[in-house]
């Protein structure tokens, strides 16, 4: 029988909605009577019976919540779970970030914001200094900037259209915290260009960074290759990958 | 390749492996750079993931899960097509030739026109060989019974197959069939230079808190050590069927179990789902321990283990003397 049962972790896992925040117009975040242990970064693949499975990165494992963005028909049927519903959950699946160094700059776009909450709970709770630039395209888009400030964290806001901290892009907020000074490490989640664009400012100022990657998905585990990039898989050996200034 | 004194490399249909263990199909082989990875980790040869005429985008998730010993999945050949196909094999080939792993292009289609026109086409990137995947479980659905399902429709894909390219062809075929040897001669008859079995073993995972089976096509092929059983036994009965060489596939996921499914009457021996466990390196490591067995027990080469399970029951193994028995390596 318990070897049977041991099994089962491997399968998805039926959980019930405690919870749900309403963030904004296109953004809740799920509540579940789920514990998993799982470190900061790592994702689990979500499955709504009849609709889909996909990954979502966690903002706590314990218990498993996630921030989701509504784009498409999963995310929609997720948005229209109610407390009491059930989803199912499998993981937690990936490498994760790695909390290194005394002074944490997050970055976070979109609902890429979320994980780096997960990152700066944890770098506080180890007495690190964290600095969280937050970017959205208008002030009611802006996640978070609540929860980073009552972790302890400073909070550097943007956004394009000016109506909430400064007016611009993440990427500039980002140049404007390494201007006064360089963190010892960079950590960043959010939509591609703006990954590509935090990468390149790491590089030409030779500070290490921790870059969540997204990519379509299906096993999670390494082996089909649907992930791949580049060689390298993003469910498996990341979504997390590390990039460090190489010595002169 | 001589690894503790012994040569692991096998001939397969004329192409020479520097060991008998092969990528298989829809295990990473969904790019170059991957294959690559998987060659350089210490694979005899790669095969990439079948391809079919047009690009297919595959089932919806849930596709693949993990259950126990194994995987169930219902990918749904999801691929590029097999123009795009065509370039991604040319980049591995181009990759992987200083390495000297072979490099197996794997094909199928909805008619039996359409696997010659693939196979056609796919020559174009010259591959070492051609994988004639007839025997994928989980396309039902859409496009019937594989056609590993009978003698008569195996044979006809060969047999098309063969008129339309010059390079060797391995036909894979299924384990759920009530005589998998019956298949596996009709296809030696139709000209097929090799067999590969087994692809996965069909089969059904319910959620009972969802009331519902979990992959989105409902059933799915089990893969991994789950099945490693059914693998050898399967090997075992097309190895007193046909006279062309095996690829043994299924749950292979140590040298010991490679080994077993040479001594059931593989020549070379698939790998899949083991990567979940050992990653790109997997198959280098299998290699190894199969290398490790066989100098501790005598064996010179991987011939001199080919279908040795089959001997007579009145005879019995003595390690040094198996090895020689033999005679030849090839
Ligand atoms: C590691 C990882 C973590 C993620 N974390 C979050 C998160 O915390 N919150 C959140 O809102 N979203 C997250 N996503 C993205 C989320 O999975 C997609 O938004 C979701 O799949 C959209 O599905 P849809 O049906 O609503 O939209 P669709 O219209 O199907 O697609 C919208 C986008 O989702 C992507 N997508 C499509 N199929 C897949 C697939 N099988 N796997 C992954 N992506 C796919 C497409 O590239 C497309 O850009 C994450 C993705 C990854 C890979
Ligand atoms: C995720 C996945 C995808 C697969 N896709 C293919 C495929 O495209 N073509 C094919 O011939 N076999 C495919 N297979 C079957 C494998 O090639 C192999 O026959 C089977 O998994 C048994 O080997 P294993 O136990 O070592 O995994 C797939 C298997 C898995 C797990
Ligand atoms: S999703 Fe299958 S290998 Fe990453």
């Amino acid at each position: 029988m318990n070897y049977v049962n041991n099994w089962r972790p491997d399968l998805p896992r039926a959980a019930r909605i405690i919870q749900i925040g309403v963030e904004n117009e296109r953004t809740r975040t799920f509540v579940l009577d789920l514990h998993l242990a799982a470190r900061p970064g790592q994702f689990v693949m979500v499955w709504l019976p009849g609709v889909e499975e996909r990954p979502l990165s966690l903002i706590a494992g314990d218990p498993v919540s996630f921030t989701v963005a509504r784009v498409g028909p999963f995310t929609t049927a997720l948005h229209q779970l109610r407390v009491g519903d059930r989803v199912w959950v499998r993981g937690p699946y990936g490498n994760g970030f790695d909390v290194r160094g005394q002074h944490l700059l997050c970055v976070g776009g979109g609902y890429g914001v979320a994980p780096m909450l997960f990152v700066a709970r944890q770098a506080i709770a180890a007495s690190r200094r964290v600095t969280a630039v937050i970017g959205a395209r208008t002030a009611a888009e802006l996640l978070f900037t609540d929860r980073f400030a009552a972790l302890g964290c400073a909070v550097i806001t943007t956004t394009d259209d000016g109506s909430a901290g400064a007016r611009g892009l993440v990427t500039d907020g980002v140049r404007r915290v390494l201007e006064q000074g360089l963190p010892d490490e960079v950590y960043a989640c959010g939509p591609r260009p703006m990954l590509e664009a935090i990468l390149r400012l790491c590089q030409a100022e030779g500070l290490p960074c921790q870059l969540s990657w997204e990519n379509k998905m299906r096993c999670a585990m390494g082996i089909c290759g649907t992930c791949e990039q580049n060689g390298w898989l993003v469910c498996r050996e990341g979504p997390v990958q590390r990039w460090v200034p190489i010595p002169p | 390749m001589l690894q503790n004194g012994v040569d692991l490399s096998v001939d397969l249909c004329g192409i020479r492996l520097r060991n008998p263990l092969i990528l298989a199909s829809g295990i990473l082989g969904t790019s170059a750079a991957l294959m690559e990875r998987v060659g350089r980790g210490g694979a005899g040869a790669v095969t990439s993931k079948s391809c079919s005429p047009l690009p297919r985008a595959g089932h919806p998730n849930p596709t693949v899960i993990k259950w126990g010993p194994g995987f169930l999945n219902a990918v749904g050949l999801a691929n590029p097509g097999v123009e795009a196909q065509v370039e991604i094999l040319r980049e591995t080939r181009r990759r992987l030739v200083d390495v000297g792993v072979a490099v197996i292009g794997s094909i199928f289609a909805e008619t039996v026109e359409g696997f010659a026109r693939v196979a056609e086409t796919l020559s174009a990137a010259e591959p070492d060989l051609i994988e004639v995947n007839i025997s994928c479980p989980n396309v039902a659905h859409e496009l019937g019974a594989p056609f590993s399902s009978a003698p008569e429709s195996a044979a006809a894909v060969t047999r098309a197959v063969k008129a339309a390219t010059d390079i060797p062809i391995i036909v894979k075929l299924s384990p759920n069939v009530t005589d998998i040897a019956a298949i596996a001669r009709a296809v030696e008859e139709a000209g097929a230079d090799a067999i590969a079995a087994i692809n996965t073993v069909s089969g059904m995972v319910i959620d009972i808190e969802a009331a519902r089976p979990v992959l989105s096509n409902l059933e799915g092929g089990l893969s991994g050590p789950a099945i490693k059983p059914i693998a050898v036994r399967c090997v075992y009965q097309c190895y007193q069927a046909v006279s062309i060489p095996i690829v043994g596939i299924g749950g292979v996921s140590s040298g010991a179990d490679a080994i077993e499914m040479i001594m059931a009457g593989a020549r070379a021996v698939g790998v899949g789902s083991a990567v979940f466990w050992g990653g790109v390196e997997a198959l280098g490591r299998i290699a190894q321990e199969m290398a490790d067995f066989m100098s501790a027990h005598g064996y010179r080469c991987v011939s001199d283990m080919v279908g040795l399970a089959h001997r007579p029951s009145s005879w019995q193994p003595s390690s040094i003397e198996v090895g020689v028995a033999t005679g030849r390596c090839i």
